[in-house]
């Protein structure tokens, strides 16, 4: 009996020890195929996100090296600073200009592209076409639009008898400026995706409803935005996220001025870092720009999950 | 028939108004200096001369050729470092992928821009600066690519993977023979969208190329804007009309492809 016992317990010893092989063989060939993906991780976003963190703590020397560490001091000057301030502000209403608008936009577009017509694919296909354009070549097409004598916006105006409008030399256009080519290349993604959600509602909920006799506008707010919602959702989120991102249009239509009007918190960041090499206070604006990211997903999210209608 | 009529009135004057912008670009690049300077709509002869312009007077064919090797191959670096990591974490059972696959995932709160600055010095430790290796390495791992080819792998049926394993089919040939092959929509949905937003990066190209040598076609507009645009508008726009035929091709023909990847994103994510 006991001699029995100690077999059976030598033979789960090594059944133990053979499934112990088994996993550790199993977790070696699943890290050998995440190996890739873990090192450009790792190497480009994880480290980079801890160094910036790091940086901000310190003042750099114009190459890069940390030289005195100032604690929460560069935080503390971004929180009186004037330029900041702006730049900051400038950000939030760019938000506000833009995510509104193109999602209101794109919507119309998809809605009216959703119906069965003849030639509707070619239609589809100009209304996503601004996916396909670049912030560069976009940014420039528009500077060439804005232009104060060349451009066709200040030729129309003209042929009313409207004066021209310094589009993106004065303080009070600048912003609007951005945000209209901003919102002009947000376009094609916008209307993808909705018209995709669009596509996505079943179509017997159109129908039961027209036997019940409801009329369009009734199917529209009725039907549509609520089974739209979770799309919309999503659109909001990616819009959003991606104007407190943006850079380009920046770059090539105004630099940031006239007067820091334009200087949205990624060309604030490219400026303090690049220009004016200082690095550690630009690593503080960067964390700042994480955690704004950070706090709208978040709370669009625990908001988003109330409120939107998922099937 | 009413609201036929009206529904294509409300189609065709939204078409013109997206449209208006890319077709003056490429009225623009047809006309003479001077009718630019008359704010004209439309060439009175159009005339591609522009176009020989601006590539003499800028190497727009070697920013044209650097963008597509830079896109092109991450693209391809892409699509390998994804799959590999999709195919770990639906194929191969290991402990603890939960956490690594959750960790991925969280990178998509990182905003790319947030970690330029360390990039940047990453990249000018390697020596990468003005290198294709700089402008590509740094996007071959997307979480979103990982996500969504996760997703797709997901749905071919376990029972291939088991009797493929019986057959004693190595796992990597298992994932080159079948589930590459399987999932050939997804990966192309990725392909263009890899291509298309590398095509169109910015803010990175400008930081780590100083020279013609690599410098792609996004930033070889900006230099011509700032070279140029007092006097040749015609140029910039024939540079533009260039920049832009190889994504809205892509597009127009790989929309189908692209839709659907951008509502599995929209779906799940």
């Amino acid at each position: 009996m006991i001699i029995g016992g100690i077999l059976m317990g030598k033979r789960i010893v090594k059944a133990k020890n053979k499934s112990d092989k088994k996993q550790w063989k199993l977790f070696a060939s699943g890290v050998l195929y995440l190996l890739p993906a873990l090192i450009v991780i790792s190497v480009f976003l994880f480290y980079p996100m801890l160094k910036t963190l790091y940086f901000s703590f310190f003042v750099t020397t114009a190459g890069g090296v940390t030289q005195d560490f100032v604690g929460a001091g560069h935080y503390s000057r971004l929180l009186q600073s004037g330029a900041f301030q702006t730049s900051m502000w400038a950000t939030f209403k760019f938000v506000l200009y833009t995510v509104p608008t193109g999602i209101v936009f794109a919507l119309f577009l998809a809605v009216i592209a959703n119906e069965k017509l003849k030639g509707m694919a070619f239609f589809r296909v100009i209304f996503s076409s601004t996916l396909g354009v670049s912030v560069a070549a976009g940014a420039t097409i528009w500077l060439f639009l804005f232009h104060p004598t060349l451009g066709v916006l200040n030729n129309i105006l003209a042929v009313f008898g409207i004066d021209g409008i310094n589009w993106l030399t004065s303080s009070d256009w600048a912003l609007v400026s951005v945000a209209i080519t901003t919102i002009w290349m947000n376009i094609g993604f916008n209307f993808i995706v909705l018209l995709g959600g669009l596509q996505n509602i079943p179509e017997e909920l159109y129908e039961s409803s027209r036997i019940d006799g409801a009329g369009y506008w009734h199917q529209l707010f009725k039907i549509t935005l609520p089974m739209l919602s979770p799309t919309l959702f999503f659109v909001s989120v990616v819009t959003l996220i991606n104007s407190f991102q943006t850079f380009g249009q920046i770059d090539i239509l105004t630099g940031g001025g006239p007067s820091n009007s334009t200087n949205l918190i990624v060309y604030s960041i490219y400026r303090e870092a690049f220009y004016n090499g200082r690095f550690g206070y630009a690593s503080a604006q960067a964390i700042v720009l994480f955690f704004i990211i950070l706090i709208f997903t978040v709370l669009q999210f625990k908001v988003g999950e109330r409120k939107v209608h998922y099937q | 028939m009413m609201k036929k009529i009206i529904l294509y009135i409300l189609l065709i004057a939204s078409a013109l108004a997206i449209f208006f912008p890319i077709l003056y670009a490429f009225s623009a690049s047809l006309m003479s200096t001077r009718e630019i300077f008359s704010g004209a709509l439309i060439p009175a002869s159009p005339s591609v001369e522009s176009y020989g312009q601006a590539f003499n007077r800028v190497p727009l064919l070697q920013f044209l050729t650097n963008s597509f090797i830079v896109s092109f191959v991450v693209m391809i670096g892409q699509l390998i470092v994804c799959s590999l990591a999709a195919y770990a974490f639906v194929f191969i059972p290991f402990k603890g992928r939960g956490i690594i696959f959750a960790l991925f995932i969280s990178t998509m709160l990182i905003p790319w821009e947030a970690t330029v600055i360390p990039n940047y010095f990453t990249i000018l430790n390697l020596g990468w600066v003005n290198t294709y290796q700089g402008l590509t390495v740094p996007f071959f791992a997307l979480a979103f690519g990982i996500f969504l080819l996760r997703q797709h792998f997901l749905t071919i049926p376990k029972e291939i993977f088991e009797s493929a394993q019986m057959d004693g089919c190595s796992r990597f040939r298992f994932y080159w023979n079948f589930v590459l092959p399987l999932s050939k929509s997804t990966l192309s949905a990725l392909g263009i969208y890899g291509f298309l937003t590398t095509w169109n990066m910015y803010l990175w190209p400008l930081l780590v190329t100083s020279n013609n040598d690599v410098r792609t076609v996004q930033i070889g507009l900006k230099m011509m804007i700032a070279q140029e645009s007092s006097t040749s508008w015609n140029m910039v726009m024939a540079a533009v009309v260039m920049i832009l035929l190889p994504t809205l091709l892509l597009l127009f023909f790989g929309l189908k492809h692209i839709r659907k990847g951008l509502m599995a994103g929209a779906i799940k994510g």
